[in-house]
């Protein structure tokens, strides 16, 4: 079973670097550098505690946020999925996914304390 | 404009209890800045422990009023923050009949989405809360509501972040000015979810849903009054949980489309595998450490919020007596249905139907609005409130299908009739069509005008009355104002020192902060049980245990409500019961409901009342010197007895009352309100005439008389 995981897995990555555009895969990198980041922080928490607990969320929630800001991103310059979004063009998903994030992180400031 | 009825009537005063801590709050925010309100701990309510309104209040309502205060006043257009807060839930009301349209010009059409701004401009199920003066949450809440929901119907329809971040937004302001945002927080959940059973999935809603569900979360925990209860309390799981399925869902859905079905089938028990893994490995952990406090049954679902009494009306009769106490809390009966829905309350199945016949992505979302509206309308009065939007829409997407079907009709009906008719079959014909058709516009239109005329009576008459002024009228028409309430507060503003305290039945808490600028002992927040209870048991017991209580609490003033003169039924001996009750939780052994029923089970005032009754000390005030009053106006006869209680309609029992520790401060005109005064302890305890005669311990004869009887 265990074989059939690997095989699965292997062949998974082999077709995605091949298929997958450029800019997807550069969206892909920092979603999981964002993953990692937010995992950190988590195994952070669980360790030394939660005393600010302001502060643990409003990084966490930071992370989480950034990720799924970066998938919606992701989602929508795909072009293979241009079917669903007719009005919304790359162009604009990128301006979305900045005023987005400003609003994020304006709130994440403030919740730090 | 038809909200204005109470101020062209009376004045721009604000009206019944909760708005006047709203409005002194926001007095407090005008003149100290915003800073010092965040930060406000106010010593003068809720005497010796104070409350902490910063932490404890839905800021929104007076930073609104602030705001526009501040903005008004910078354009040097001087206006008082009093008269901001009257008008600021007409100009609201305004706002949210244009959400309204723009909500249902995005689940139907332009046409619904006008009739609908019509209907919610004029229907009196949310003019009840959003009158002129009423100034209270749901005046600007119902608005945040609207819009919220237009913002993520939007979000839904095109998939983009931009709209998702407005309705984030949108849905902060909600949270910042009711604790109704919590149905917020569940309908957006259940509906992405319906929309997932429905095989309705698709990559937009995933987008918004998600971004709503972060962004909206750290937004809502920036109120210091929620604080991180979106993650800790079981009303806002449902959200979390949908929230994780759905990325689940979408990693799958992705997953899928990459590989082949056994390659996937294999991933997916992976994945099984290792979700049940980390779900064990937790609860050991857990175990382990003890922790199971963090997900204790008693944290996750706390019994004293009033969340539990909206899902059935009988839990909070069981468990929270307070809660229950609240007429507005009581179930919804038929009738109040039809009083403020009107003909909308029959017509808003109809435009169930029709969305539904017709479904697509936004009219999934206003079914399940509109199904939990009724069912949660159904548990409590006042949550009539949040039903009335959605009725309002869905009546009129049926009026306006229902037009357009029969307006339709005439083009179709200008086109000449197949050729094998003869001219007079023509003529009937359409003689025939266009008499239906006529016939059925104007008697829709005469519905229309009926339910206009309807809510504007209504308006008139039920919802317009500032509480805190009674008007009767007299039998040739002309006003009797009854300015009690008002009398007596300001009474005792200009002729108590400013430091006392003054001990009240909770209701009038807010009244007694606003207009008298007294410290009180408890007020409508209700907040601390065992403090009311205190002060119910104060008013139940008799005189001497009573000043026990009120002694330690450093109590000044005792302030009253009767209604025995006039009639009045909202006075304190009728609420007496709930007094009894609210104790009777608290100190069991002292306090017993049944001690204030006669032998037979009736609640009587007369002479067949139960002797604790008559003895209490809130008979006491409400009936002091009522005894000897005779009725002297013209118009009432001398056949009633003195000391009738018009509201009870019997004669009072205990007519000779002489007090110990209090003593009469001031009784208003109509004897509404009666104020009393807690002397403090005598200097020298008095003592009765038996214990002050002195009784000799032994005969005492004088030497004198025993000498001459030595000499004799």
């Amino acid at each position: 079973m265990s074989n059939s995981v690997i095989s699965v897995i292997s062949r998974f990555l082999e077709e995605y670097t091949t298929s997958t555009p450029n800019k997807l895969k550069v969206v892909d990198a920092y979603l999981l550098y964002i993953l990692l980041t937010g995992a950190l922080q988590f195994l952070y928490c669980l360790l030394v505690g939660t005393f600010p607990f302001n502060s643990f969320l409003s990084g966490f929630i930071s992370c989480v946020g950034s990720f799924i800001l970066a998938v919606c991103l992701r989602i929508q310059i795909n072009p293979q999925n241009k079917s669903d979004f007719l009005s919304v063009s790359p162009e604009r998903a990128f301006a979305d996914f900045l005023f987005a994030h400003t609003v994020l992180h304006l709130v994440v400031m403030n919740f730090i304390g | 404009s038809s909200r204005l009825f109470a101020v062209i009537r009376f004045e721009s005063i604000i009206h019944e209890f909760d708005p006047w801590f709203n409005y002194r709050s926001t007095h407090h925010l005008a003149s100290n800045g915003f800073y010092e309100f965040l930060n406000w701990f106010d010593e003068r309510a809720w005497y010796p422990l104070g409350r902490i309104v910063g932490g404890t209040v839905y800021p929104g309502l007076m930073v609104t009023a602030g705001l526009i205060h501040y903005v008004l006043n910078l354009l040097h257009v001087t206006v008082h923050i009093r008269d901001v807060c009257v008008f600021l839930a007409p100009v609201f009301s305004g706002l949210t009949s244009i959400s309204t349209f723009l909500l249902t010009r995005e689940l139907w059409n332009q046409g619904a989405g006008l009739l609908a701004a019509c209907f919610i401009a004029i229907v009196p199920g949310y003019i009840s809360r959003s009158v002129a003066g009423s100034f209270d949450n749901e005046g600007i809440a119902i608005f945040a509501l609207q819009f919220t929901y237009y913002l993520w119907v939007k979000s839904v329809k095109t998939g983009s972040v931009f709209w998702t971040i407005g309705c984030c937004i949108s849905y902060f302001y909600m949270v910042s000015a009711w604790g109704g945002y919590v149905f917020i927080i569940n309908l957006i959940p259940l509906h992405v979810f319906v929309l997932l059973l429905m095989q309705r999935y698709s990559r937009r809603v995933y987008i918004a849903y998600s971004t709503f569900y972060i962004v909206g979360l750290v937004l809502s925990m920036q109120v210091p009054f929620v604080g991180f209860q979106p993650i800790r309390t079981s009303e806002h799981m449902a959200a979390a949980g949908v929230f994780a399925l759905l990325q689940a869902y979408a990693f799958l859905l992705y997953l899928k489309d990459r590989l082949t079905k056994q390659e996937f089938q294999t991933l997916f028990f992976l994945g099984v595998s290792l979700a049940a893994g980390v779900v064990f490995l937790t609860v050991i952990y857990l175990t382990y450490t003890g922790e199971w406090a963090c997900i204790h049954v008693d944290f996750f679902f706390p019994r004293h919020t009033v969340f539990y009494s909206h899902l059935g009306p009988f839990y909070a009769k069981i468990h929270i007596p307070i809660i229950a106490s609240v007429s507005e809390h009581q179930p919804t009966t038929w009738v109040s249905f039809f009083f403020d829905l009107h003909i909308l309350v029959c017509t808003f199945p109809a435009g169930l139907w029709f969305c539904i016949k017709n479904i697509n992505d936004e009219r999934v979302f206003v079914a399940l609005y509109a199904i939990s509206a009724v069912y949660f309308a159904g548990v409590m009065v006042r949550l009539m409130l949040t039903l009335t939007p959605v009725v309002c829409m869905l009546s009129a997407v049926a009026f306006s299908s229902v037009f357009e079907h029969y307006m339709g009709d005439d083009t179709r009906r200008e086109k000449p009739p197949a050729e094998d008719s003869s001219d007079e079959d023509d003529k009937r014909n359409s003689g025939n069509l266009y008499d239906k058709v006529s016939l059925l516009t104007m008697l829709m239109l005469m519905l229309l005008m009926m339910f206009a005329v309807h809510c504007t009576w209504v308006t008139s008459n039920a919802y317009s009355s500032p509480s805190v002024v009674l008007a009767s009228y007299n039998h040739d028409g002309s006003r009797n104002i009854l300015d009690d309430f008002r009398e007596a507060y300001y009474w005792l503003r200009q002729n108590t020192d400013e430091h006392v305290r003054v001990m009240s039945w909770w209701d009038y808490g807010y009244q007694i902060a606003g207009m008298a600028n007294r410290t009180t002992l408890v007020d409508n927040n209700t907040w601390n049980n065992s403090h009311i209870a205190l002060v119910g048991k104060a008013m139940s017991s008799n005189e001497s245990a009573a000043y026990e209580i009120m002694r330690s609490l450093d109590v000044d003033y005792v302030l009253i409500i009767f209604g025995g003169v006039i009639g009045y039924s909202g006075d304190d001996i009728n609420k007496f019961l709930w007094m009894v009750r609210i104790a009777e939780g608290e100190h069991p052994k002292d306090i017993r409901e049944s001690d204030y029923f006669t032998p037979q089970g009736e609640f009587r005032v007369d002479k067949a009342g139960s002797p604790t009754l008559l003895n209490c000390l809130m008979y006491k005030m409400s009936y002091y010197r009522f005894g000897e009053m005779q009725e002297t106006e013209a118009k009432l006869d001398f056949r009633t007895p003195p000391g009738f209680d018009r509201t009870r309609n019997v004669e009072i029992g205990n007519k000779d009352i002489k007090f110990k520790h209090l003593e009469e401060a001031f009784t208003s005109e109509h004897w509404l309100v009666r104020i009393y005064k807690v002397k403090h302890l005598d200097n020298r305890e008095s003592l009765d005439h038996k214990l002050r005669s002195v009784v000799p311990k032994q005969k005492y004869t004088s030497k004198k008389v025993r000498k001459s009887y030595l000499f004799q």
